[in-house]
């Protein structure tokens, strides 16, 4: 397969993962709208409707419904879809853990936005946070291009034999799924090539050989169940990165477990996932300029977290903040947990937390500043005067 | 061309200025260009003030935040000089266009406008009832953005609100459409 044919568009996160889904073309797609995911489902029923894709759209009464019927499709041997947001994902949360131990290779379309009360529809964490330990993998995107391509590469690392798992892909509500920005899109022929056909593992209608699914496991096997499904997850991670380096083989575009950018000599290093880091890249150049060593690291992979590469990756630097648009009451931001674990073996930087851009507060390039001088002064003095703290907020 | 524009509109609900953003965007990615549209996300009401930005760069865009100091602003509802302090943030050199049957060198004092920032205006809404039958002063104002700016050829223009209105409207909303751009583009005057 060459290298193929690209387009340049100018679309909004949610049109760019739309027109992804459609290329994907799943068997099933239920799906219940909720803001800021709407616009992904509206694109996608339109497809439906005008014979674009022979997908079955199933319009549930709610997202406990859209993953409750997605499982039923996934377990029938079907290639399943969905799309949520927030409240929508947290109404799934039962059904998640259903599709998750079933081993369901489930694709959905997370558009982060923050949790209520109080109300509020704009784009953070949260909801993507809530789900860490449900049993999914998690990618995250920095802008439309990442989000369309993670959802690309979706099916053929949920569907692996050594996988088997539910995938979401995030983006941040808002800030790219409402934002129009210039990217690629790839030829629909190359599409369908890379993704392949879907060989269900023990469908159910596979009626000549049939079998029970959702079974009662009490003391007996549980922990086998769940030990394997940490196995899979682990699996996983030497997926993404093949499947990645085959994308990128194809379509030029490069995605590792985590984006380093300018990481290599950094001494000064804050880490944030998604829109954010964009924004971060352009402040680190301007501190560049200046002669400090900048330099961020963008998760893209959250499960499986790789602890060892992103460890080894940080351990030279002298201080990192970890930027957080999530929070933990009571305890340290998500990701700054992770990235905790990860140096916790090594003699590493000193760490911090800040928790920034809750309810889609922005980040502003001076925002960055604040951080990255803050993380200069840990770097000198070696100091941290609060370990977890909150920018940009009203004391 | 700057390396890169930052565009910031001021509009009121259902004038079509995150359309005009978004049209903006679109004719712009021709030569190449990297482009970003977004609108400020309120509650979303028709006549609440509201701003959308633009940015238009040679080189890829990154920043995923709200334009602070704008390099073009664009008012698309004249009354929102008395509401809101469009001129925040400006640059030194900014271009102003603003829709309002005033004489640009009144709206120039209005704004407290530096000498070294040109200030447009064009009668957008007159033109839009003339051309399309409804003040829906997005059109003219495209026109007006582009005579004052340049950043992209008139045919370009012109073509890519045909593509995007196409879809949605009829053949004589598209003209009214069409022609209102051209208006736009000739009528703007500075001061």
């Amino acid at each position: 397969m060459g290298i193929t044919t690209t387009k340049t568009v100018a679309v909004t996160g949610n049109q760019a993962v739309a027109e992804a889904l459609r290329q994907l073309n799943p068997d099933v797609m239920p799906a219940y709208p909720i803001t800021p995911s709407t616009g992904i489902m509206e694109s996608f029923t339109s497809f439906v409707s005008n014979g674009k894709v022979d997908t079955e759209m199933i319009l549930v009464e709610s997202e406990h419904s859209a993953m409750s019927a997605g499982i039923g499709a996934a377990a029938a041997g079907g290639r399943v879809a969905t799309a949520t947001s927030a409240q929508g994902l947290a109404l799934m949360w039962e059904m998640l853990h259903i599709a998750s131990g079933y081993r369901l290779p489930i694709l959905m379309a997370l558009v982060n936005r923050a949790l209520s009360a109080p109300l509020n529809i704009h784009g953070d964490h949260s909801d993507g946070m809530g789900m860490r330990d449900c049993g999914w993998i998690q990618l995250f995107s920095e802008n439309a291009q990442e989000a369309y391509d993670n959802t690309i590469m979706a099916y053929r690392i949920a569907e692996h034999k050594d996988v088997r798992l539910p995938i979401a892909v995030n983006m941040d509500g808002f800030i790219i799924s409402h934002s129009i920005e210039s990217m690629q899109f790839i030829a629909d022929a190359d599409v369908t090539k890379f993704v392949g056909d879907y060989i269900a593992i023990d469908p159910l209608l596979d009626i000549d050989n049939p079998k029970s699914i959702g079974a009662l496991v009490l003391t007996d096997y549980y922990m086998e169940h769940k030990r394997a499904q940490h196995e899979a997850m682990i699996n996983a991670k030497k997926v993404i990165q093949d499947v990645s380096a085959e994308f990128a083989k194809l379509f030029g575009r490069k995605y590792e477990l985590f984006e380093s950018y300018r990481l290599e000599d950094a001494e000064v290093v804050l880490v944030a996932l998604n829109s954010a880091a964009g924004t971060i890249k352009d402040e680190v150049d301007r501190y560049r300029e200046k002669g400090v060593k900048a330099g961020l690291l963008k998760p893209r992979v959250f499960r499986p977290f790789p602890y060892a590469e992103v460890g080894a990756a940080l351990k030279n630097a002298k201080a990192v903040c970890v930027m957080d648009r999530a929070d933990s009451y009571g305890g340290y931001g998500p990701l700054f947990m992770e990235i905790a674990s990860a140096l916790a073996p090594l003699k590493g930087p000193v760490l911090f937390n800040k928790i920034y851009g809750l309810g889609g507060r922005d980040l502003m390039p001076h925002d960055v500043d604040k951080v990255i001088d803050e993380t200069i002064e840990v770097a000198k003095t070696g100091k941290v005067t609060m370990l977890k703290d909150y920018l940009s907020v009203r004391s | 061309m700057a390396e890169m524009i930052e565009i910031r509109w001021h509009g009121r609900g259902g004038q079509g200025t995150v359309t005009a953003a978004k049209v903006l965007a679109d004719a712009c990615l021709s030569g190449g260009r990297n482009v970003q549209a977004f609108p400020e996300y309120g509650p979303e009401r028709a006549g609440a003030p509201l701003r959308a930005y633009n940015r238009i760069s040679e080189k890829i865009l990154r920043m995923h935040c709200p334009v602070l100091n704008p390099g073009v602003v664009a008012v698309v509802d004249a009354t929102l000089l008395d509401a809101i302090n469009v001129a925040e943030g400006a640059k030194d050199d900014a271009v102003f266009i603003i829709n309002t049957s005033r004489d640009p060198k009144e709206v120039r004092e209005k704004l407290k406008a530096k000498p070294s920032q040109k200030v447009f205006t064009i009668d957008a809404t007159k033109i839009a009832i003339d051309t399309i039958g409804r003040p829906m002063p997005n059109a003219p104002m495209l026109g007006a953005l582009n005579k004052a700016i340049a950043i992209v050829g008139q045919d370009v223009l012109l073509a890519d609100v045909k593509g995007s209105f196409g879809k949605k409207f009829a053949q004589k909303i598209i003209d009214g459409n069409l022609t209102a751009v051209k208006r736009g583009y000739e009528e703007v005057k500075q001061g």
